[in-house]
């Protein structure tokens, strides 16, 4: 406060000072109409400037003056004149604005040249429509106030318009919040309608004419100021556009001083908490989805989401009630379709992405937008409609190999009359994208044939040491158990058939082929107990086997005696038909047999089981 | 598996081996996938969010190692806890865990695949958990079979009790720790059944790794060694023992002195002392073994004689050296924590601290029934199994769960360690149920088929009907048969649990139930296991999956949840000054030291009984000695819980009594009496003026009547006893939305003497200065 106001002071006798200096120009403000909204917490002025060239030369500059404590909290200023006569007809072309020295102003003097369309020559007019935004401009007054007090502000300007041309006719009007108005300037032709203040009109002042005027007031608008954002935009080409963005939010309003009380807070929150903020709205575009938000130590429940085809809009609240001081961190996330806001042209392709943050009324003091862009992409370049400070960098993810190119936009205090589109222009061609899924691919691939080769081929480093020999014994013998395994499957699968012939038997009558079938599994069997011996003698000389070879041995012999019985039952069931002796007199004769026959199944079964396991 | 299919003649025995393993391959990774996916619910009911408390501090620890490496994590002093005393973190950790993760952490990001640190930390327990149930199949396999693993793999994958410790985002030791266990201990049945000292060697690795990772190594080095003294004494000593055992002693403690949080604790205390004495009875047995292969029976009774005199004396000698060297401390050598394993008693006697945690008590029955559920009935027909026949590896794993069954009885924690021995022992009953049950079922059938073809012989003509019904019939038998296999396959990782039925554990395998007792048995065992399966899935997504950070109730407007605790520490890490300290009960100091990022008094590695008495005593004195004790110790914030208004029952007034307690036990002028009325513990009008006077009372309390006029506290059911009061000394800074956390703040002294000046321009006789703010507060 102090400072301003000495400010002020210094302004004024500057102003005094000036008048005797002579005109900037021959240019002439005819009418200066001036409106301030200062509604939220942002001073937005809006200004029409009617500007007459009332001397003889061209001129093409036209200079913007404001005072320095409001330029130096200047975070937006477009200029646009209109075209075209008629209201209808009339079209708004911005003008390009850069900051200028200030030959010849005072030092407490912030200026800005705008370039005309085209230059004004003697007697012409034109039409300037400004608009400027300022931060920090509604100083909270008094700076601290308790839980219950209520959140007032001041803002300082001059009812008279600060220029170095000379002005005819002014009016300046200030619109405020719907509510307590604590004190005002008083001049002449001062009007207080509602909520709008008015100073003017006033004729014909000096060039740097300077008249400050206080308004001080209450504002119940969220002080949201993000110290810092890092919006980071990262668009795949499998058709997603993945924005995160990572939120310090302080309040910056008058610091809560003492006790933050719950309870008061609770029951009666209108004036115990009034200048406490609880929500922020994100506006997100239309289509947004998977939205996430969180911090550092999780998902923040405390979200609303509603959308429709228009727009998205998140209602997010931050942990815990904001109060003038408080600070708080968040992250929210979404992914947007990719065709909504990737577009080609001139066999480029651009992205077409919204610059600012999707929160309402936020002023970002610091904003950094990363635009990630997918590997392999070149020629990048970046359009934006403001100045901004740029540089790019890499980034390594998901499976990257030669990285991201990343492009980053830098930008202070910001405020959302800069939610405007930048366009990030690069090549890119589609055949990078299957780069990944190929290298995932070709690795499982070489895990696999890693696998293989390990499993078939031989690593032993010493072919004749005593575990390899053994080794190699050991597969020998492996192989010749499984030969043997076979066979005595073969010879159970014969004995199978034996079976069939006698229920065949039992079907027909036909004895005659029931004794063919008998001997040809006879011959059978014969070959496979000769198969068997070279094996059954393989396995006793190996003596890495012995203490397997008793139970093949056992195996064999069980087979055998398998094989004796079954003929002994055939042997039985088939002089019983020659017989003709009754079905009831065969079965009682066999039935010791059957069940031996069956014991013996079961242990061979066993058997094979057991070696199965080796 | 494979052992259960029926053989099928014509088909090479290779192919069906390979079946076989392909099949047990598929269903171990299906099993892998279900132990991971069961431990989700966590994440899908809640969040992907670090659990509880001690999971903070690791995440904590974890963070730290990913972003300053590994060797300033060794020196890592943390300064940010325990103040002003702080805390050596790399020498006091068991570092296993965030060696873990913080592996896996940066593995994945040399890959460039970018999770966070959390991420990584939340998901370790789960996949731990499936390289757990592996683990179990290999030990399992080594002492009965495949079959047996793969049963004991499906029930460990989802066992209530190690599911409660490892759901995503409970990153405590035990996630990897039962995973070393089990792992060690299949090991060691691998070396016991080769005698291969690769696997020797490798025992002793997988050894370092759970001393890494959790405390509860000591049960590995007693136990071990009580089954090698087992299979010595039971004439079951080869030279295969020897091979397991020794390496691991020698090796084993090697690298278990490299933990910086044992070191020489490996050689010092008592836990490690049973390893060391087997190691020289089983040299001794060995050497006895040797001598008695070289020498004849006579010159070798002889010898035995002249060993035994002189090994007695050295014997003497050595263990009087060693009752001296253990009587000379004063806990006998060993820990409190031990100690109060051994003595059940010793911790509420000795050790408040011990005994304020509720998982230190002891379990009560039903708990059993919660945490392994079937497995209880199944464990003794298990141990029959395990009796037929009895092998080393059998007698270990018999062994193991009774050791597992006395610990689980003295702690609820413990429980831990019995759950993988109660899986094994299930796995193995069920698994011979099953091999008695199919085996019966399809001896029958064979049966079954063969008597119907003997019947046809004598029943000539007119069976042609019948002929084809038992035709049918066996082929639906052989169906039955062949299906039987498969559909245990995909049953083993859904339904794997069953029935025990000791009857059919006592028939040998050559006695053959009837039919119809089999399949019903069967079907029995089937309807267990999906009971099994159905109290496991409610266990994992009801019981043990709330991260008690963020709580839901489900009221009639739907789902609500209660987010205090992070709004709480949210506020203080955004709005308080980066050092500024902050006082709590001790529950609360690993969760403000990650979460809040600010420095606390005490927190849940309770190394320090003082200091946590200071704070008990802080908490239950009035509130200007409170003021003193905290502005001593630099405090700026005091941090209560308080469940009143929403009715939380673990509150700060709940756990008061241990903080009187604990502060009592080290400063005797509290005194536990003082806050009870009548030997109650209540905070109604009736209770005592010390109480009502006393910090954590006005914290909690404070302007809580003006609620609801009454000041009834929903936890305690009760209108509390002094309702109206103003706080001198602290002031409130901020109160979550529940009430559950309130945060004061330590009025600035300057306050106070200005208050005292006032008093002193008016009372200009009483001439006296302040009192030193400096004398020593807790005396």
């Amino acid at each position: 406060m102090k400072q301003s106001s000495v400010v002020d002071l210094l302004l004024l006798l500057l102003a005094i000072a000036l008048l005797a200096t002579p005109a900037f120009s021959d240019l002439v403000l005819s009418k200066v109409e001036r409106r301030i909204d200062v509604t939220s917490q942002i001073a937005r002025v809006t200004k029409t400037l009617k500007v007459v060239n009332s001397g003889s030369e061209s001129v093409s500059e036209f200079i913007l003056t404001f005072p320095k404590f409001l330029g130096n909290n200047l975070a937006y200023l477009s200029v646009a004149h209109s075209e075209g006569k008629g209201k209808s007809k009339r079209t708004l072309v911005n003008l390009s604005v850069r900051e200028a020295d200030s030959k010849g102003i005072p030092d407490s003097i912030s200026v800005y040249s705008v370039t005309l369309p085209k230059s004004l020559s003697k007697g012409d007019t034109l039409t300037l429509e400004v608009v400027a935004a300022f931060t920090n401009v509604l100083q909270p007054f008094p700076e601290k106030i308790t839980q219950g007090e209520i959140h007032l502000v001041m803002l300082q300007e001059s009812a008279q318009y600060l220029s170095p041309y000379a002005v005819e006719s002014q009016s300046l009007s200030i619109k405020l919040p719907n509510a307590r108005i604590e004190s005002y300037t008083k001049l002449e032709n001062t009007k207080l309608q509602g909520s709008e203040l008015k100073y003017g009109p006033y004729k014909n002042l000096q060039s740097y004419s300077y008249s400050p005027i206080v308004v001080h007031f209450e504002s119940k608008a969220a002080f949201a100021v993000a110290e810092k954002l890092v919006r980071e935009i990262e668009v795949s080409h499998w058709g997603n556009v993945q924005v995160t963005e990572h939120y310090n939010v302080v309040h910056r309003g008058a610091q809560l001083r003492g006790e933050f009380s719950r309870l008061d807070f609770q029951a009666r929150p209108n004036p115990r908490g009034a200048s406490a903020f609880r929500h922020l709205l994100a506006r997100l575009p239309p289509r947004a989805h998977s939205i996430y938000y969180r911090d550092d130590i999780g998902n923040i429940s405390t979200s609303e989401m509603q959308s429709d085809s228009k727009k998205t809009e998140l209602l997010i609240e931050p942990r815990f009630p904001l109060f003038g001081g408080w600070k708080t961190f968040f992250t929210i996330g979404y992914g947007l379709p990719l065709s909504d806001f990737l577009f080609a042209s001139e066999g480029k392709r651009f992205l077409n992405i919204s610059f600012g943050s999707p929160i309402l009324d936020l002023v970002t003091e610091k904003l950094i937008v990363q635009v990630v862009l997918p590997e392999g992409s070149k020629d990048i370049s970046v359009a934006t409609p403001f100045t901004v400070k740029q540089f790019q960098e890499i980034k390594y993810s998901h499976l990257d190999i030669a990285g991201r190119p990343v492009v980053v936009l830098e930008k202070n205090n910001v405020v959302p009359d800069h939610n405007q589109h930048v366009q990030v222009y690069y090549k890119f061609s589609n055949i990078n994208l299957l780069s990944e899924p190929l290298m995932l691919i070709s690795g499982f691939f070489f895990l696999f044939i890693t696998c293989i080769i390990y499993t078939r081929a031989d690593f032993s480093i010493s072919k004749s040491s005593p575990t390899y020999l053994a080794k190699l014994q050991w597969d020998e013998v492996l192989a010749t158990l499984q030969e043997v395994q076979s066979i005595i499957q073969k010879c159970l699968a014969t004995h199978d058939k034996l079976e069939a012939s006698l229920r065949d038997l039992s079907r027909t009558g036909d004895i005659q082929t029931c004794k063919a079938a008998r001997k040809s599994t006879d011959s059978l069997l014969k070959d496979f107990s000769k198969e068997l011996k070279p094996l059954l003698g393989f396995l006793q000389s190996s003596p890495i086997a012995s203490h397997i070879s008793p139970k093949v041995e056992e195996l064999v012999a069980k087979e055998k005696e398998l094989e004796e019985k079954l003929m002994a039952k055939h042997t039985t069931v088939v002089e019983g038909y020659e017989k003709k002796s009754s079905g009831r007199d065969i079965e009682n004769r066999i039935a010791s047999q059957q069940q031996k026959i069956i014991a013996l199944r079961q242990e061979i079964e066993d058997l094979l089981e057991f070696i199965d396991e080796i | 598996m494979a052992a259960l299919e029926s053989p099928q003649p014509g088909t090479p025995t290779a192919m069906r081996n390979a079946f076989g393993n392909v099949l047990s391959v598929l269903i171990l990774v299906l099993i892998g996938v279900l132990a991971f996916s069961i431990r989700l619910f966590s994440v899908i009911k809640y969040e992907s969010v670090i659990h509880e408390f001690d999971p903070y501090f690791n995440y904590r620890v974890t963070q730290f190692l990913s972003k300053n490496g590994i060797y300033e994590f060794w020196n890592w002093f943390d300064d940010r806890t325990w103040y002003p005393l702080g805390r050596v973190i790399g020498g006091t950790v068991y570092p296993g865990l965030t060696l873990t993760a913080g592996t896996i952490w940066w593995v994945l990001n040399s890959l460039n695949i970018p999770l966070s640190v959390e991420t990584v930390c939340v998901f370790t327990a789960p996949v731990f958990s499936a390289f757990a149930s592996w683990a179990t199949y290999l030990l399992t396999k080594e002492v009965k079979g495949s079959g047996a693993g793969l049963a004991a793999a499906a029930l460990l994958a989802m066992v209530p009790s190690y599911i409660s410790r490892s759901v995503a985002g409970s990153y405590d030791n035990e996630a990897v720790a039962i995973f070393a266990l089990i792992f060690t201990f299949y090991l060691y049945i691998k070396t016991l059944n080769t005698g291969s000292l690769f696997y020797a060697t490798l025992n002793a690795l997988a050894y370092f790794y759970m001393v890494c990772s959790w405390g509860g190594y000591t049960f590995i080095i007693n136990l071990i060694p009580m089954h090698a003294l087992l299979c010595i004494v039971t004439g079951r000593y080869s030279p295969r023992l020897y091979i397991a055992y020794a390496p691991l002693v020698v090796l084993g403690t090697l690298l278990a002195a490299l933990v910086p949080v044992v070191g020489f604790n490996a050689v010092l205390t008592s836990e490690h002392f049973a390893s060391f004495l087997v190691f020289i009875i089983i040299h001794v047995v060995a050497l006895v073994y040797y001598i008695k292969g070289i020498l004849s029976p006579k010159m070798f009774k002889v010898a035995v004689t002249l060993v035994v005199s002189i090994g007695m004396v050295v014997c003497f000698i050595v263990v009087a050296i060693l009752v001296a060297l253990v009587a000379s401390s004063p806990t006998g050598g060993w820990s409190g924590r031990s100690l109060s394993l051994l003595d059940p008693t010793y911790a509420s006697k000795y050790i408040p601290i011990i005994a304020s945690v509720s998982e230190h008590q002891p379990p009560t029955w039903p708990s059993y029934f919660m945490d392994i559920n079937v497995l209880a009935f199944l464990v003794p027909a298990g141990i029959i199994a395990c009796f037929s026949p009895l092998s080393d590896a059998s007698s270990f794993v018999v062994l193991y769960i009774v050791m597992s069954v006395y610990f689980s009885g003295v702690m609820v924690r413990l429980m831990l360690v019995l759950a993988p021995a109660a899986c094994i022992m299930s796995g193995i009953a069920l698994s011979q149920a099953f091999d008695v049950f199919t085996g019966s079922i399809k001896y029958q059938l064979g049966a079954l088929s063969n008597s119907t073809d003997d019947t046809e012989d004598n029943t000539s003509t007119n069976n042609a009907p019948k002929d084809d019904a038992s035709a049918g019939k066996t082929d639906k038998g052989e169906e039955i048969v062949k299906e039987r296999p498969s559909k245990k396959g995909k049953k083993k990782e859904r339904e794997p649990a069953d029935k025990p039925s000791v009857k059919s554990k006592i028939k040998k395998k050559a006695l053959v139930l009837p039919l119809e007792a089999s399949i019903v048995a069967l079907l029995l065992l089937i309807m267990l296991g999906a009971f099994y399966v159905i109290h496991c899935v409610w266990a994992a997504a009801e019981a043990y999956s709330a991260p008690s950070i963020v709580l839901t109730s489900q009221s009639r407007d739907g789902l609500h949840v209660f987010d205090d605790f992070r709004e709480s520490y949210a506020w203080l890490s955004h709005n308080t000054d980066v050092d500024d300290k902050v006082a709590s009960w001790w529950d609360y100091g690993y969760q403000t030291t990650a979460m809040a990022n600010r420095t606390v008094i005490v927190d849940n590695n309770t190394w320090n009984n003082t200091h946590i008495a200071t704070v008990g005593t802080a908490m239950s004195s009035p509130e200007k000695a409170a003021w003193e004790i905290f502005n001593s110790l630099d405090v700026k914030y005091v941090l209560v819980v308080f469940g009143g208004l929403i009715g939380y029952p673990s509150d700060d007034i709940n756990k008061f009594l241990w903080m009187v307690r604990i502060g009592g036990g080290v400063f005797p002028h509290i005194k536990e009496a003082d806050y009870l009325r009548d030997g109650q513990y209540r905070i109604d009008s009736e209770a005592t003026p010390t109480m009502l006077n006393c910090l954590m009372y006005k914290l909690s309390y404070y302007r809580f009547v003006e609620t609801d006029g009454k000041g009834y506290d929903r936890v305690r059911r009760t209108e509390i006893g002094k309702k109206n009061f103003k706080l001198t000394h602290f002031e409130e800074v901020f109160t979550s939305h529940h009430w559950m956390v309130r945060i004061y703040k330590l009025k600035p002294p300057r306050n106070r003497i200005r208050g005292r000046a006032k008093k002193l321009k008016s009372k200009t006789s009483s001439g006296l200065s302040s009192k030193s703010v400096k004398k020593n507060p807790w005396i």
